[in-house]
């Protein structure tokens, strides 16, 4: 897997800039080439990472770029990854933090673990103190 | 070349310049601006600045409305066509290329190549200035659409809001006490939240929606989510977000039949309306 350049970097200061950030994956998605329903599926999950990164990590950055790859079948295949970061006071219990339901707050609990079901591939890591990153990719078909 | 100057090689060379500058700006706009509207640009713009040149060397002064009439319509017209700032303004730009071409000019050739340089560093200024302004009313239209969401009385006791574009915490929160005011003003028992506008919904639109629609039940009051698109719906089921006894349907029309019908209203196709066959 490869980027290809011409990634966006965003501040996530506010709530106009996770909606930037939305519009952002979204354009992306849609020079990518992917369909209407894996487009909202890693717009959602943006979406809930971007909100993450400013209700609960106290904000950070939104990095968005188009990636190009190989299926498993060897076919050349585009899509777009997105990357979250802050200096947030971290997880300090990610696997209860990726359960469903689970919020330290007054929220649903599910978009951490929602995202991950949005997307194709995702990454988190997070240490207390030390603030948190999320990496997620979403291939068209 | 002094300002005289400039005037007097306009005067004896116009149709050179002109031809020069047409030379100058076609080839980047080709198949997007036609060669006869660049003709008529040159033609404008060499004979305004030749009017003008006739009388005054300084662009304030009045001798230049004409040429600046003529700046504005080429600046409108470039613009509605969606082209850039730089590539309207570099039409201006290959005027000074044209003099310096012209027949007789001997030009520094530093100085031409200083000038050009700081020709771009202007354009860049003006492109990134451009663009930040344009950012910022795109914002502020996307609020505004944001928040002038009606709740609109679709029929005596069935109001509706029809949410349209990117729904963040304070608007959403707007527009949901809106909606549970007008059940009190309005003294309806039905409401219908449309979100065929919606591009996304999150855990956080998500549960905004819940928390309305359990408002309006304690107010006695039931209310139904119409328009969720299918990509929304795989969308909400992936998130793992529950509607559980929340009334969906697909569009607005079926959630209005399903309130007529539970105030009591009889639905029913009128005699002109093709008849249907089974159920
Ligand atoms: N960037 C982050 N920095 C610190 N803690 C985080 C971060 N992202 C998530 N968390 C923690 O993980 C928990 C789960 O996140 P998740 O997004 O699933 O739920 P939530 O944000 O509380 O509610 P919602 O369902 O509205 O998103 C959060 O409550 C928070 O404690
Ligand atoms: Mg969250």
């Amino acid at each position: 897997m490869s980027a290809r350049g011409g990634g966006d970097e965003v501040p996530i200061a506010a709530d106009a800039d996770v909606v930037r950030v939305r519009q952002l994956v979204r354009a992306r998605a849609q020079a990518a080439g992917l369909g209407l329903v894996d487009l909202t599926k890693v717009v959602t999950a943006a979406s809930e990472l971007a909100r993450n990164t400013l209700v609960h990590g106290g904000g950070g950055t939104a990095r968005v770029e188009a990636v190009a790859g190989t299926t498993a079948g060897g076919r050349p295949r585009s899509g777009v990854r997105a990357v979250f970061v802050d200096a947030g006071p971290g997880i300090p219990d990610v696997r209860a933090a990726l359960q469903d339901g689970w919020s330290s707050g007054t929220g649903l609990g599910l978009g951490l673990s929602g995202a991950r079901r949005l997307v194709d591939e995702f990454d988190l890591t997070s240490g207390v103190g030390s603030g948190t990153r999320v990496v997620v990719v979403k291939w068209g078909r | 070349m002094s300002v005289e100057s400039w005037g007097a090689v306009l005067a004896e060379h116009q149709a050179d310049l002109q031809a020069s500058w047409l030379a100058e700006v076609a080839p980047p706009l080709a198949g997007r601006v036609t060669r006869q509207e660049l003709e008529r640009d040159g033609r404008e713009l060499f004979g305004a600045l030749a009017a003008g040149a006739a009388v005054s060397g300084s662009f304030s002064d009045g001798a230049y409305d004409e040429l600046r009439a003529v700046l504005t319509e080429l600046s409108r017209s470039r613009a509605r066509q969606g082209l850039t700032p730089s590539e309207t303004a570099t039409s201006v730009f290959a005027v000074k290329t044209a003099f310096l071409r012209a027949p007789g000019v001997q030009p520094d050739a530093a100085f031409v190549a200083l000038s050009q340089f700081v020709d771009e560093l202007g354009l860049f200024t003006f492109e990134v200035y451009v663009e930040a302004r344009e950012r910022v009313i795109g914002e502020q239209s996307e609020q505004l659409l944001e928040l002038s969401t009606p709740v609109v009385k679709l029929w005596d006791g069935v109001v509706a809001v029809p949410l349209v574009g990117t729904l963040d915490s304070a608007r959403t929160q707007v527009v949901m006490e809106k909606l549970l005011q007008s059940l009190v003003d309005t003294g309806s028992e039905h409401a219908i939240i449309d979100i065929t506008g919606v591009p996304a919904v999150d855990t956080q639109v998500a549960q905004h929606l819940l928390k309305t629609i359990l408002a309006a039940r304690l107010m006695g009051a039931e209310c139904q989510i119409s328009g969720i698109s299918p990509q929304i719906a795989q969308t909400i089921v992936a998130l793992g977000i529950d509607f559980g006894e929340i009334r969906t349907r697909a569009t607005l029309a079926d959630a209005l039949v399903h309130a007529l019908r539970s105030t009591g209203a009889d639905v029913v196709r009128g005699a002109g309306a093709p008849a249907r066959t089974g159920r």
